[in-house]
């Protein structure tokens, strides 16, 4: 494609032109009616990214509903069945940013049923916002919801304990439900969190974007002013490089007549050209020749990047196999211990038959045992038990049908995860993190 | 050679990663081009991910006759630099043969008409994805929407028994009969898809910048009057105005915008400082609060 002929040297702030780091991911979650939409529904209008005819349409829609105040609720929920409710259903994602910094919140649903699409808003989170009720204080779905946010290990979480308006603005409620959180994090096995606690009021503003004149015995910072300083960099975590192929490139043109690259995405750590490499499971030995992005070639490419690699050696790859540095090797393995958050009507019962989906790679996986189901108020287990409802979280082991290329979770996010698919409905069923291999 | 370092931006690391995972997991994946800057930067990302090789698929665009001649000449343009192959379908098609009425009125709109002769296209080809540059900041039922969005015969949306969708891993199984719609820029804003223009030099239609047009106003919005498919009132007043296109839609339902943004770097700005929604323009988004995802529901992209 011919280049425009409007060339410009001006520069400007968009997240597209920062060094690669794309936008915040946040997740937000809370019981139903903790004001989650509120509170997305206020930042934007704080932050002033509520466009005029969207604000337009809330100032009509809440004057027809009879409402005495601009209903926020109304910038997030978009869903036809999710205005009749008044409730959120699916995933909704919001995009504001302000000088600083470009934010993705990814708004999920409190309702109890809707558990797995908070798994899913939250699985691509950097950060997490927890909405409370300071009326209700800490209720089921809080320690649901804490407790998902420690299985993903999303590493910056916030308390935002809503409605002060509606206690008096009361440290004493305050500081009962932070002491009830910091006693379940306490029991926590993922010790890496940074908590932060804010009290405020998403329908009068309190502490969202302006510290609250209501609440001068906080001396911390707004929500926005956290969130802002929060840099994507700082919360994800190291670990070894994993370049799990894709797909392979052979144009079989004049001009490429031999070239054979492989296309993926670095996850974990970085490559350079001369590293040696193991392509897994053939456990052959190479060298990288070349990364190329588009029509440039990189000595170095770091952790995120799309690219393409060459080998020096003429070996066989193909897709779902891995490239790793030849010190740094996953576990080859056709067993597996995980932790499973189960997304389906249809319970997961022992010995039953799925597609596992690890990355980009695919097998299939039958249930040896289900272990146990973790309570997820951090009360304990539930030891042998014979199925796996919908929204519950337990031990299982699995045997697969084809080694795969795996890492503990705890030890390399991008590696440690998976999905299982349903033969007979083709449906995303539940989401692994793996323990351990057997 | 130099060292150099590469760190490709997530946004773009992502939209490659997801049009790889098209080629790999499905038999027949076509990219549906419009030739809007949403479907002109899927092209270069298409381009990106399968470098040195060509892409992989074919482009197609279903026509409802009332295009801006810019963008349809643009279309040629590039489809024939980049050699990829063209498909076009016509909604003029199924109106002659009566699988659709034509609207009336002062808001009539072939916009909706398209999802008719694309579900026909679909069927005709045996697509199995179809990849499209809808973006989840556009619209509220947009924002819900999964990155692999899976339809049935009918291409409906069930928006409520979505397939859940964690960390990057896309599930593309589906049954014969069914297709996937794939959105790889849905986390892009349109500030993020103005500036990666601007950023890769890509060329866009002349429409998106300022220049002097026949124009009538109705409703607050500006419309092109020097075409005959948007119904004008005797009252409704032609003048000449400096404007531009926000998003490049079917000329009937697409208003334009004042503005001196004559260049990208220009248009990033009046973007970037702007207070009305890119689908504020689109009037056929208005006609009702549940707009958007009833005409989901029955297939529309």
């Amino acid at each position: 494609m011919k280049d425009t002929k409007t060339q410009t040297n001006s520069t400007t702030s968009s997240s597209l032109e920062k060094a690669g780091l794309g936008h915040l991911k946040i997740a937000t979650a809370g019981s139903v009616d903790d004001g989650k939409s509120t509170l997305i529904g206020r930042l934007l209008y704080d932050t002033k990214s509520l466009t005029d005819d969207k604000l337009e349409a809330i100032q009509e829609k809440s004057k027809q509903r009879g409402f005495d105040y601009l209903d926020f609720s109304l910038a997030t929920d978009g869903l036809v069945a999710e205005r009749e409710q008044g409730i959120t259903i699916d995933v909704a994602h919001i995009y504001f940013s302000t000088r600083k910094k470009s934010f993705i919140i990814a708004d999920t649903p409190g309702h109890i049923e809707y558990t797995r699409n908070m798994v899913t808003g939250a699985s691509t989170a950097q950060a997490s916002i927890v909405l409370i009720d300071a009326r209700n204080g800490v209720v089921e779905q809080t320690y649901r919801h804490f407790f998902i946010n420690n299985l993903l290990r999303i590493k910056d979480v916030v308390i935002a304990i809503n409605k002060m308006d509606l206690v008096n603005f009361s440290e004493e409620k305050y500081n009962i439900i932070k002491g009830e959180i910091e006693y379940l994090a306490s029991k926590s096995e993922y010790k890496n969190q940074n908590l932060t606690f804010i009290p405020l009021s998403a329908l009068e503003g309190d502490n969202v974007v302006t510290p609250s004149k209501n609440m001068p015995w906080y001396k911390g910072e707004t929500l926005l002013h956290h969130l802002e300083r929060l840099d994507a960099e700082d919360i994800n975590e190291v670990s070894q490089t994993r370049f799990p192929v894709q797909t392979v490139i052979r144009p079989k043109t004049e001009e490429h007549h031999d070239f054979r690259g492989y296309a993926g995405k670095i996850y974990g750590g970085d490559f350079e050209v001369g590293d040696q490499v193991a392509v897994l499971p053939s456990q052959t030995k190479s060298t990288i020749k070349s990364i190329h992005f588009f029509n440039e070639e990189f000595t170095r490419a770091k952790s995120g990047s799309s690219v393409t690699i060459t080998l020096n050696d003429n070996v066989n790859v193909s897709r779902g196999d891995m490239l790793v540095k030849i010190d740094e090797e996953p576990t080859i393995t056709k067993q597996l211990n995980a932790t499973i958050c189960w997304m389906d009507k249809e319970p997961l019962q022992a010995s039953q038959k799925y597609y596992i989906k690890h990355g980009v790679n695919d097998a299939q996986a039958k249930i040896t045992q289900l272990n146990t189901i973790i309570k997820t108020d951090f009360s304990g287990k539930i030891e042998n038990p014979s199925a796996l409802e919908l929204n519950q979280i337990g031990d299982i082991q699995l045997k697969l049908s084809k080694p795969l290329l795996v890492d503990a979770y705890n030890k390399n996010k991008s590696n440690g995860a998976f999905i299982l698919i349903n033969p007979k409905t083709n449906n995303t069923v539940g989401v692994g993190f793996i323990k351990s291999p057997l | 050679m130099n060292q150099k370092t590469l760190q490709v931006d997530a946004l773009e690391s992502e939209a490659i990663y997801i049009l790889r995972e098209v080629v790999a997991q499905f038999e027949k994946p076509v990219l549906l081009f419009s030739g809007g800057k949403d479907s002109i930067t899927l092209v270069r990302l298409a381009q990106k991910a399968f470098f040195p090789a060509k892409i992989p698929f074919p482009l197609m665009h279903i026509d409802t006759g009332h295009n801006f001649p810019e963008t349809i000449e643009f279309r040629d343009r590039l489809t024939r630099e980049l050699g990829v192959e063209l498909i076009v379908r016509n909604v003029q098609d199924n109106i002659d043969n009566g699988t659709v009425k034509e609207e009336t009125g002062r808001y009539a709109s072939r916009n909706m008409l398209q999802t008719e002769t694309l579900l026909d296209a679909i069927e005709e080809f045996g697509f199995d994805a179809c990849i499209g540059g809808a973006r989840r900041d556009e619209e509220k039922a947009r924002a819900k929407e999964r990155i692999f969005s899976v339809r049935d015969d009918f291409g409906q949306w069930d928006e409520k028994n979505q397939r859940p969708e964690v960390f990057d891993m896309l599930n593309g199984k589906i049954d014969l009969g069914q297709n996937v719609r794939v959105f790889p820029i849905s986390n892009w804003t349109e500030l993020d898809v103005w500036s990666y223009i601007k950023k890769e030099n890509i060329e866009i239609p002349s429409i998106y910048f300022a220049h002097k047009r026949k124009t009538f106003l109705r409703d607050g919005l500006i419309w092109s009057a020097d075409d005959a498919v948007v119904f004008r009132d005797e009252e409704e007043k032609v003048e000449e105005r400096m404007v531009r296109f926000r998003t490049v839609g079917d000329m009937s339902c697409t208003a334009a915008v004042l503005s001196n943004a004559v260049d990208i770097a220009k248009v990033v700005e009046e973007i970037r400082d702007s207070s009305i929604s890119e689908r504020g323009a689109r009037i056929d988004d208005k006609r009702s609060e549940a707009a958007m995802e009833k005409r989901k529901q029955q297939g529309y992209f």
